[in-house]
């Protein structure tokens, strides 16, 4: 019988080898799967037994871990309150880490980072409580203090960037709501905060400023127009081109009037620069048909449309539709036509124009520092694409100099300022309100800001609403308070 | 010029001593640990039961250098350690359920613990000879199949997690079935040793397997059913493959034949098949088994989830004794320990525990290989392999290899029978290893010289 037993204990070894390897894939292979299942209450406090990383702005916290005498040893307090709501998100024993920041860079907030991963073993050995490290973001206060103000109770979004690194001085999306509600300790408070939050109708949680639902741009996309067509070389700021009451569009019953049923310019003609400042919506749908819908979209795609951003939130990309026939191409010319965008997306387009032609990459995130507060992680400044070439970025800024000097932006002056920007007024359904947009940088010569603002449905203007009267104040408030000492 | 040496061999009871007191200090570090881990103290009852499970281990060895001075040194060394472990990772659950009084099941399971050792210390010295135990070849069947269908009764039958292999009387409760794997591993091997001539001589070949006849097929048939009987009526895939598996295991020692392997599989594939096509029940726990992160999956029980999750923030060096959240995971004392000392222990803790019991079940097969009479060899295969085999039911079942199961881990997990039961075939393994292992007497020498004189052949 002692050949079967030796035989019997090979398939001894196999069932005991079984069991390595499996015990092998679940604790080392996949473990870092399992860690990061949702409702994964050990990593939930774990991630609370460490201190989480502070989000700082200027040093002081918008986002911090208090310790507390519960289970949980520490609370996430936001002393800003609603002010920075969709950019912090918030940091929920039931509901996870989201909405913002705290979702995006939960990693590295929490301590998780691979990045983290050397700092994560001296801390064993020195016996240091590990903690997660701090992020010191690029916002500008004072910006972001203005943006919520003029914004008001008005739904909407501002984004202030600067054009030359990138940096996103402001992100402001109203409504807003209270982050520590939902970091609560006290469960029952945070799923009412929570239910409350998801059943408001002008849902706050959302960030309209980079991933709401998406906006027709309206006239302030004939900057992209423009830029297409001072970038063939058929046109130049200068150039007439029609510019009628009403613009037969070819292959449709629709016709494309003006906004105030008057022609653009004696004989029907305007210059380039005068259709942008008057903001002629018979001249940009002309271009839109010499140009072609493809050209449209290749000009958009280079400003950054389509592009799938992180900052670190994840931009939801702005799209002009493929397969444009020409009252389409006319329609999209002047934003209309299922032409979407972010604020960001046409922050981003004024900052590229302000910038040179060149379009930088937007971030958030200045660096990120260790408990230590030694840094860890600096962003760079990094280049997206060149949109326009300099003299056409040149052309666009003096003619977006004359939208708010003596054209449909004039409530964006500032004294002692020139100020280049562009209105908008997108209609989005037939009957209602329309969307009051403006875009602009700032000063003109040396841009030290960017900025695009939305009111949803013209905000208190209503139906009344134009973009230079409802959203160029806002604009305005932003700029003067970060150039104004 | 040569010396003539004799041979004698060592009883090896000192190096059991010194692996004993290792054992204990492994155990009482890890209660330290815990102590210090979870109140920040040192444990003030630490030397209270260092001092009682040093007596009781130290006991047993006396008694097993009384009256089985031979038996193997590894077993008890390792049976203690595991055992101190599973009391310990049982102390440390008491502490984070904030349990109290009678609540508390540590104190009880060192109860058993004590009542455990001292019944297997009784099993040495009341059984000389295990050979004795082939005259019960067919009283340790009926207890054992009596034992295995006890839960399916009304009234004490408990329904406990799904399965229903436990008994309850009053606020007693008793899974059978590891007594029931003792007393049918006796059954088996008493039976397979006087059957094993005719299983394993007669029969004709086919495609290079040697068949049974039709009429030899009824012992394995009955086991058979029975497992079967046992998977769809108590609902426990564990206990149906483990008994089963030992069967085929003992029937494939016994007659040599893998014709009795292949059969074996086959038919329990087949059954496993039927019921799974037949019970709403098998069902569900094969979707937890093949798919248990899906939502139908989670929505029927998320009790594997858990442990998984558990195992994984273990990692591979795990959080430390009294560091980790076992108390997150259901059962984490009784079938999900093993989750529960992968996460505190990480993945090399738990690799140095399973090497442990395959020293364990290697020890008992070295055994079955030199124990000399059939009975002997049977009995020792058939316990070391059902400890194998439970081991790799349970760590299987938690780690996804096969359907979770009921079972418990020898030794580690909270309950008096798995105690009893596993202490008592320690017991047996050890007098069958004294035997084993003993030099021949004298006497006995005197009559292998005789026999191998009339061998002796003479040159002219």
């Amino acid at each position: 019988m002692n050949q079967p037993i030796r035989r019997l204990s090979f398939i001894v070894a196999l069932l005991f080898s079984t069991l390595l390897i499996s015990t092998t894939w679940i604790q080392f292979v996949t473990a870092k799967q399992l860690d990061a299942l949702p409702g994964n209450r050990r990593t939930l406090l774990d991630n609370y037994a460490r201190e989480r990383g502070a989000i700082l702005i200027d040093g002081s916290p918008i986002a911090k871990s208090v310790p507390t005498k519960d289970e949980l040893k520490y609370v996430r307090t936001y002393p800003s309150g609603k002010l920075y709501s969709q950019v912090t998100g918030y940091y929920s024993f039931i509901y996870g880490a989201g909405g913002g920041l705290e979702g995006s860079e939960d990693a590295l907030l929490s301590g998780q980072s691979d990045t983290l991963f050397y700092r994560r073993v001296v801390d064993m050995v020195t016996g240091k409580a590990p903690s997660g490290a701090s992020l010191e973001l690029t916002i500008n206060p004072k910006a972001q203090q203005a943006a919520d103000q003029a914004l008001g109770n008005q739904r909407g979004a501002v984004v202030a960037m600067d054009p030359s690194t990138g940096a996103i001085l402001a992100m402001v999306s109203h409504p807003q709501y209270d982050p520590t509600t939902l970091s609560s300790h006290n469960l029952n408070s945070v799923e009412a905060a929570w239910k409350a939050l998801n059943a408001d109708p002008g849902r706050p949680a959302l960030n309209r400023a980079i991933a709401g639902d998406l906006y027709p741009p309206g006239s302030t996309f004939k900057l992209i127009t423009a830029a297409a067509a001072l970038s063939s070389g058929k046109f130049t700021e200068q150039s007439l081109i029609p510019g009628p009451a009403t613009l037969d569009l070819p292959q449709s019953t629709v016709n494309l009037p003006t906004d105030d049923h008057q022609p653009c310019g004696p004989g029907n003609k305007t210059t380039l620069t005068h259709a942008l400042e008057i903001s002629c919506n018979t001249a940009f749908g002309w271009l839109g048909l010499d140009l072609g819908g493809d050209k449209l979209r290749a000009q958009a795609a280079k400003f950054g449309f389509g592009d799938a951003l992180r900052v670190p939130m994840r931009v939801t990309p702005s799209t002009v539709p493929a397969q444009l026939n020409a009252p389409q191409s006319a329609q999209a010319a002047i934003g209309q036509y299922d032409v979407r965008v972010t604020p960001l997306q046409m922050a981003m387009v004024s900052a590229a124009i302000a910038n040179k032609g060149v379009v930088m990459n937007p971030y958030l995130v200045k660096d990120s520092r260790d408990s230590n507060l030694d840094i860890i992680d600096q962003t760079q400044p990094e280049q997206l694409s060149q949109a326009v070439s300099a003299e056409v970025a040149a052309a666009l800024t003096r003619m977006m100099v004359t939208v708010v000097q003596s054209g449909t932006g004039t409530p964006a002056q500032i004294p002692g300022i020139e100020v280049a920007g562009k209105t908008g007024t997108a209609q989005h359904t037939t009957g209602g309100a329309p969307h009051a947009w403006f875009t602009a940088f700032a000063p003109a010569i040396d841009p030290k800001i960017a900025v695009a603002v939305v009111v949803e449905d013209g905000g208190n203007a209503g139906s009344e609403a134009f973009g230079g009267k409802v959203a160029a104040p806002i604009a305005r408030q932003v700029i003067e308070a970060v150039l104004k000492p | 010029m040569s010396t003539v040496t004799s041979f004698r061999p060592r009883t090896r009871r000192n190096v059991e001593l010194v692996l004993l007191l290792l054992a204990i200090l492994i155990v009482l570090v890890a209660y330290l640990n815990v102590g210090l881990a979870i109140d920040g103290a040192f444990p003030p009852d630490l030397v209270k039961y260092g001092l009682g499970l040093l007596s009781l281990a130290v006991g047993f060895h006396l008694v097993l250098r009384w009256r089985a001075s031979y038996a193997d040194p590894l077993m008890l060394p390792i049976a203690t350690l595991l055992n101190g472990l599973g009391l310990v990772m049982i102390h440390r659950l008491d502490l984070a359920y904030g349990r109290t009084g009678s609540h508390l099941l540590a104190p009880k399971q060192l109860i058993w613990s004590t009542l455990a050792v001292l019944i297997a210390a009784g099993v040495i010295i009341a059984l000389r000879d295990h050979r004795h135990l082939r005259r019960f070849t067919f009283t340790a069947m009926a207890a054992g199949l009596g034992m295995l269908l006890l839960p399916l009764l009304p009234g004490i039958g408990r329904n406990i997690n799904g399965s229903r292999i436990w008994i309850g009387i009053g606020p007693m409760s008793f899974q059978p079935g590891e007594v029931a794997k003792i007393l049918l591993v006796i059954f088996f091997a008493g039976y397979l040793v006087q059957t094993r001539d005719v299983l394993s001589l007669v029969g004709r070949r086919f495609l290079g397997i040697a068949l049974p006849r039709a009429q030899d097929l009824g012992p394995i048939l009955i086991a058979w059913l029975a497992s079967v009987g046992v998977l769809v009526f108590e609902k426990d895939l564990g206990s149906s493959l483990l008994f089963f598996g030992v069967f085929v295991a003992m029937l494939y020692v016994a007659t040599e034949r893998r014709s009795w392997v292949a059969i074996g599989m086959t038919l329990f594939c087949a059954g496993s098949y039927i019921a799974y096509l037949l019970f709403g029940h098998v069902q569900t726990r094969v979707l937890l088994w093949l798919d248990p992160f899906s939502a139908k999956a989670i929505a029927a029980s998320d009790q594997l989830v858990k442990g998984l999750m558990g195992m994984a923030k273990g990692g591979l060096l795990g959080s430390g004794l009294g560091r980790g959240h076992p108390e997150l995971t259901y059962f984490p004392e009784s079938d999900f320990i093993v989750p529960s000392f992968g996460e505190e222990i990480g993945l090399i803790g738990l690799f140095a525990m399973l090497l442990l019991y395959v020293l364990l079940v290697e020890r008992g097969l070295r055994t079955a290989l030199g124990v000399r009479d059939g009975f002997g060899k049977l009995l020792a295969v058939g316990l070391s392999f059902s400890m194998a085999l439970q081991c790799f039911v349970v760590v299987g079942g938690v780690t996804r290899v096969i359907p979770l199961t009921g079972l418990t881990m020898p030794f580690l997990s909270y309950g008096g029978s798995s105690l009893l039961a596993n202490w008592s075939l320690v017991a047996l393994l050890l007098r069958i290893s004294d035997q084993a292992r003993r030099p021949l007497p004298d006497d006995e020498d005197l009559a292998i010289a005789s026999s191998a004189h009339t061998q002796v052949v003479s040159r002219q």
